[in-house]
């Protein structure tokens, strides 16, 4: 027997698929944090989560509203200051993968969390910067996930925020960066990977269900394919229970207010 | 020595137009007590700084308090934009404001290096990205060791310093406790400081050797705001109210009804309102 599935629920499955215990990630809020501790939950029970208001190695019960909420603290191994944070474990390289959320994204996975619009003149101001380019630039590898649309998937960014495979091919090595870069770029249609010699992300997977029009529909740039495209395998029912009971805890816990 | 004061005395007495302020906290532990007394006191012309300016500056920018941002990430954490900060930068209501924008590493590291005495800071950091193409202060310079070449941004060194804290004691020592964020550079980085508390205790109680304390010494003004963090959280008093997030956000798209929300909650009140919060948690 299987369970019927949203496309977000595909996203974050395949997203948790991609983490191991030995990772060390640094998590994204949002949709990432979702797949990280379903990861954790699931498949991965010893990957260490850290987020970047400096709880390391936390486990929470619940999934967190913001990156600093107060059961990221308690139920971490320990919390250090944000400086730490950003100097000695991430800058200094401790971080395995990087888990990033949504944004305007080109196809070298360059990310814009910064503007629509010029810079003095913005049609539409968006948060900035936080800790993403560093975060692309010092942990081994990067994944990102979201949603896929021509709003957000574009020919050309407004403003790089966050610089991923840049114009691609040794462009990240030419500046000095040894890390990966985005290595999987996760939607609810389909998983992308940079092709070994350009660094385009490329089409390697599709999701039951979504097509190859679908997906060059909803992709602001000429789309490519691998010469070999796999079919995404569905999720169990381990994984969309243990998804759907966190999500559920979390309603709960957060949707008490006033 | 810290003096233990008023509310309204410690800002009056340590806030100017004009200066640079950063009131810190990172979710956790944000005041937005002592930012309220700012508001009410109509100071203008600050240059406001933080790392994740989120509903406490977007009510200070849409009250006309400030003429320049330094910051991060300007958002409603884990809700969407701030909308009195989009106001001001895409339409210039009230004012313009001039915005002085980095990344997380860089504004982590300045503050470091404001507390450590030191001009600038290095690090390693905003390869490739457009950020330095429209903020002149990210420069690089080189290693004289090793010949990279890394990022450099002037240290923060603000005039003000406002941050919450659990606990201290008669003598002005503060005790921070849970996630830290930069609180404790702030205070080092600044001229003057005026940290609000939960509690002013006899005693800071058992902690562990290294538990993180500002001493009185470094600090200006101590002063007790139960509930003074509300609607963020102070761990161990009361939780983060994320209820007002997302209303927050209805709020905050409407000029009038901001304006309207100001006046009823920030401009005809004063800090004991906060400790309301503390007592709905507590029962």
């Amino acid at each position: 027997m299987t369970l019927a599935w949203t496309a977000t629920e595909m996203m974050t499955v395949v997203s948790a698929r991609a983490l191991s215990s030995s990772d060390v990630c640094f998590v994204g809020i949002g949709l990432p944090s979702a797949a990280c501790n379903l990861a954790r939950l699931t498949h991965a029970p010893g990957i260490t989560l850290i987020y970047e208001s400096g709880t390391i190695a936390t486990k929470p019960r619940v999934l967190p509203l913001s990156i600093g909420d107060g059961e990221l603290c308690d139920t971490a191994l320990t919390t250090v200051s944000v400086p730490e944070m950003f100097r000695y474990w991430l800058q200094g390289g401790r971080i395995t993968v990087g888990f990033l959320p949504g944004a305007q994204i080109d196809r070298f996975a360059n990310l814009n969390t910064t503007v629509i619009g010029p810079y003095d003149r913005p049609t539409t101001r968006l948060p900035g910067s936080g800790g993403a380019p560093e975060i692309m630039t010092h942990c081994g590898e990067i994944f990102v996930t979201m949603k896929q649309g021509r709003r957000s998937f574009v020919d050309r960014l407004d403003f790089v925020t966050t610089f991923g495979h840049g114009e691609g091919g040794d462009h990240r090595a030419r500046l000095g960066i040894r890390t990966k870069g985005p290595t999987r770029l996760i939607t609810d249609l389909c998983v992308f990977e940079p092709d070994p010699e350009t660094r385009e992300m490329i089409v390697t997977a599709i999701h039951p269900g979504a097509t190859r029009d679908e997906i060059r529909d909803a992709t602001g740039w000429p789309v490519r394919f691998a010469a070999s495209v796999a079919e995404t395998a569905i999720p169990t029912e381990t994984e969309l229970e243990t998804l759907r009971d966190l999500h559920a805890r979390t309603r709960r816990a957060h949707g008490g207010g006033v | 020595m810290s003096e233990v004061m008023s509310l309204h005395d410690a800002i009056a007495a340590t806030v100017h137009d004009g200066d640079t302020v950063a009131i810190e906290g990172f979710t956790h532990l944000i005041p937005h007590a002592a930012a309220h007394e700012v508001i009410r006191q109509r100071r203008r012309d600050l240059a406001l700084v933080r790392m994740t300016p989120d509903i406490v500056y977007d009510q200070m920018i849409g009250m006309g308090c400030a003429r320049k941002l330094v910051f991060s990430w300007g958002g409603n954490p884990g809700v969407g934009s701030l909308h009195r900060f989009r106001d001001a930068v895409e339409r210039g209501w009230p004012h313009p404001i001039a915005l002085e924008e980095h990344a997380h590493a860089a504004m982590a590291n300045a503050y470091a290096a404001g507390a450590a005495n030191l001009p600038f800071a290095v690090f390693r950091g905003y390869l490739g990205v457009d950020l330095p193409k429209v903020n002149p202060n990210i420069r690089h310079v080189t290693c004289p060791f090793t010949g990279e070449e890394l990022a450099a941004v002037p240290a923060l060194r603000p005039d003000v310093a406002i941050v919450h804290a659990l606990k201290a004691d008669r003598d002005g020592n503060v005790l921070i406790e849970g996630i830290l964020g930069v609180q404790k550079e702030a205070v080092l980085a600044a001229k003057r400081a005026v940290v609000t508390v939960e509690e002013i205790v006899d005693d800071l109680g058992p902690r562990s050797p290294n538990a993180v304390i500002l001493p009185g010494w470094t600090i200006g003004a101590v002063v007790a705001v139960p509930g003074g963090a509300y609607p963020s959280y102070a761990q161990g008093y009361y939780d983060r109210d994320n209820a007002f997030y997302l209303g927050w956000d209805r709020i905050a798209r409407d000029r009038d009804a901001f304006m309207a929300w100001m006046k009823a909650n920030v401009l005809e009140q004063g800090p004991e309102v906060f400790a309301r919060h503390r007592r709905r948690a507590a029962a």
